[in-house]
């Protein structure tokens, strides 16, 4: 405990130099955001909600902390809210929420929740990371769900293809891509990319019920079982359909080349879309979005959140104000629109959305009311990251041959879950 | 007057008498009070750390440290892990790969920069111009090398792809994107880093040899070969223990260089033990075993650097 103390207040030396000004200025007409949008596309989102939280009139201060993943900024808010400094808000992944609620750093805006309804136009699964005892802490802004495949259209229409229905179909759409002189499967071979991939074919494979089961609950059983392994060897089924050098590629440059016509299909959750409209195309009419075959109805989300901490009384004005602009419907969408994602209630109309988003939208609502909607191990939103790090291992070396058979795979993969628990 | 100059003389004697005295303190006390707040920090955040790591490595910590003691268990995890060769353990992947991009790497930079310093050496036109540019990749952080070299060795969008593009259909290169082949890759990268910064080291080195002993030789009738071979490598063996170390550490140490060659670890074969260590200790909330790792690549940059350390000093002191 004492060196986690020391530790953390050495980290908090080095980001008070950095971050010097953060939190000086209390201020009850300030809102301060801890972020890591800081990609074209994302700050254009953001930007949506810096002008609302303007109209309120409140100024907005800007804290980013660059790097995709939001590790360094996890690492800057640690350290700003051991020292009892913490900003208004902070973006944040599921389990980070958890970490802090369970702590005791996060506010109470349970009023604000209650007043506007939050209860019941959140979808569930999604409240237990925002909702600790019952208190709302976190709201979440957007829902991304990674079971989608991308499809180019044009090489779809010169290979003739329909949309696939289930995972033997989608097999047979891309022997055809094959066989039409096409890369079937964009691909990009890094651990979170198979992992990701790899959570739609148990789900596809084994259905939403099996998925639950064994990512959800870590059920031995289920994670063992022949189930199991035919999800395995249906994943070394696609590995066949993948060009000779997929190993190491971003997964941007995997989307490009389904962008280019070089390739048919990318599976890759809906950030892919971004991608898309970078360059300039349109859902529907240059690219083709579907469900993984096999998982239609079902969502396995990760989630955008903003925690709000406990901060002195003269700044909570502005925490709420903050949280009733994110929960805002039209803010929703506005917001999502420009990110690729979907609202994270589901009571936003999808007007403003192009096909995929509407189609994303109606999934979430239908996949809430079925209870088919769970988080993504692949995307930290099943299990804690030590969890999906243990699974990303399994599933890499299974992919690159490391891991030779699907009943090597599954003793694997129930050791490396054990081992990380 | 004269009581006035007695009094001057007086206090003069007396300064010249506390000056010495007081200036011989500073003297003595100075270099320790500048010294002594890194001394504190050195001896804090690494031996202090080292130690905790130690102690660590002894528990039974996962996400956060703990202080239950668990005796050797996290040290025979680790060598059954070196025998697990099927499926390979990470472990045993990270020692692999450490062999031999290590090896590779610290050999290749020795050898390529005397090379480049002796040929540097021989008094040629546009030494200043081609000095820098040699010693330029060290300008840049191992990230940046590595995704450079990562797009450049990609067959689809860089060499491979140029070369089939002037007509060279049948040209073939792939390591990067083989699992098997990638961690020469990082190698390369690694070689490409930093031979010109050994090459300096070098370079140095060989204008601090005395011109009169080359003359000597040179009188003796010894070829150019002899010459190197025979005095002036000797001379500078020193310069090849410097080099030793530096390139030693920065092997045992690089973590964002295979990272960023390799494309975040594919098929878990681009494990180091950095990585390893890393990873399990910050990720995968095995803290213990993180920190078992890190003892073990302490003690082995030891009983390279110790006897080695221990032969110089004992070799100048004679």
């Amino acid at each position: 405990m004492k060196f986690r103390a020391f530790l953390i207040s050495t980290a908090l030396t080095a980001v008070t130099i950095s971050y010097g000004t953060l939190g000086h200025a209390a201020d009850i007409k300030e809102v301060q955001m801890l972020h890591w949008w800081t990609s074209g596309g994302e700050a254009a989102a953001l930007d949506v909600i810096k002008q609302a939280v303007a109209k309120q009139g409140y100024a907005w201060k800007d804290v980013p902390v660059a790097g995709g993943g939001g590790g360094a900024a996890m690492t800057t808010l640690k350290a700003n809210v051991a020292a009892g400094n913490p900003p208004t808000a902070s973006q944040i992944l599921g389990y980070y929420a958890l970490e802090y609620a369970e702590q005791g750093s996060l506010a109470d805006i349970s009023s604000l929740a209650d007043k506007d309804g939050w209860d019941k136009v959140v979808p569930v699964a999604l409240q237990k990371f925002a909702k600790t005892n019952g208190k709302w802490g976190a709201v979440p802004i957007n829902i991304h769900s990674v079971n989608w495949i991308w499809l180019n259209k044009a090489v779809m229409e010169k290979i003739g293809g329909t949309e696939p229905k289930n995972f033997d179909e989608f097999v047979a759409l891309l022997d055809k891509a094959k066989k039409g002189g096409v890369i079937p499967l964009a691909l990009g071979g890094q651990p979170w990319q198979e992992a990701t991939m790899f959570d739609s074919i148990v789900a596809s494979t084994g259905g939403t019920e099996f998925y639950k089961k064994a990512f959800v609950d870590l059920d031995e059983g289920a994670l063992k079982s022949d189930t199991m392994k035919k999800a395995f060897d249906n994943l070394a089924k696609l590995r066949d359909y993948v060009d000779p050098n997929y190993t190491g590629r971003d997964w941007n440059l995997a989307t490009a080349m389904v962008i280019k016509g070089d390739a048919l299909v990318q599976v890759m959750g809906d950030w892919a879309k971004g991608e898309f409209a970078a360059a300039h195309k349109e859902a529907g009419k240059d690219y083709l979005c579907y469900r993984f075959p096999g998982t239609d109805g079902s969502v396995f989300y990760n989630s955008d959140m903003f925690a709000f901490f406990k901060v002195p009384a003269d700044r909570q004005a502005a925490q709420l104000a903050l949280a009733q602009v994110t929960m805002n419907p039209d803010v929703q969408s506005a917001f999502n629109v420009i990110k690729g994602s979907v609202p994270a209630r589901t009571d936003v109309s999808d007007a403003a959305f192009d096909i995929c988003g509407k189609k994303g939208i109606a999934d979430v609502k239908t996949a809430n009311a079925k209870g088919t909607f769970f988080g993504s191990l692949a995307q930290n939103y099943a299990q804690p990251p030590a969890i999906a790090t243990a699974y990303y291992d399994v599933v890499t070396k299974f992919m690159h041959g490391g891991i030779k058979t699907s009943d090597i795979a599954v003793t694997e993969l129930v050791k490396a879950i054990n081992a990380a628990k | 007057m004269t009581a006035m100059t007695e009094r001057e003389a007086a206090t003069a004697m007396a300064r010249r008498k506390l000056g010495p005295s007081l200036r011989g303190w500073f003297q003595d006390w100075l270099p320790r009070l500048v010294l002594a707040p890194s001394f504190l920090l050195v001896l804090v955040f690494v031996y202090g750390f080292n130690l905790w790591t130690l102690f660590l490595s002894f528990t039974s910590s996962k996400a956060f440290p703990t202080t239950n003691l668990v005796g050797f268990t996290n040290y025979v995890r680790l060598w059954n892990w070196t025998f697990e060769t099927d499926p390979p353990s990470n472990w045993y992947t990270a020692l692999v790969n450490m062999g031999l991009f290590g090896g590779l790497y610290i050999f290749f930079c020795l050898f390529l920069g005397l090379l480049l310093a002796i040929l540097l050496d021989q008094k040629i036109r546009g030494e200043g111009i081609l000095r820098p540019i040699y010693l330029y990749p060290l300008a840049l952080s191992f990230i940046v090398t590595g995704t450079a070299w990562k797009l450049f060795l990609d067959p689809r969008i860089g060499l491979e792809n140029a070369l089939h593009e002037w007509g060279w259909t049948s040209f073939h290169f792939d390591w990067v994107v083989d699992p098997q082949m990638m961690i020469y890759c990082v190698a390369i990268a690694g070689i490409w880093q930093s031979s010109g910064f050994v090459m300096a080291m070098f370079l140095a080195g060989l204008r601090g040899v005395d011109g009169e002993i080359l003359k000597a030789a040179q009188i003796d009738g010894a070829s150019t070969y002899q010459t190197y071979r025979r005095i002036v490598i000797p001379i500078i063996r020193p310069v090849f223990f410097s080099a030793l170390i530096v390139l030693a550490h920065m092997a045992i140490k690089s973590y964002d260089l295979v990272l960023s060659v390799t494309g975040k670890n594919p098929g878990g074969a681009a494990e180091l033990p950095s990585t390893f260590m890393y990873s399990y200790t910050f990720t995968r909330n095995q803290m213990a075993v993180g920190s078992a790792s890190a003892v073990i690549m302490l003690m082995t940059i030891a009983a390279i650097m110790v006897p080695y350390i221990y032969s110089e000093t004992r070799e100048q002191s004679r």
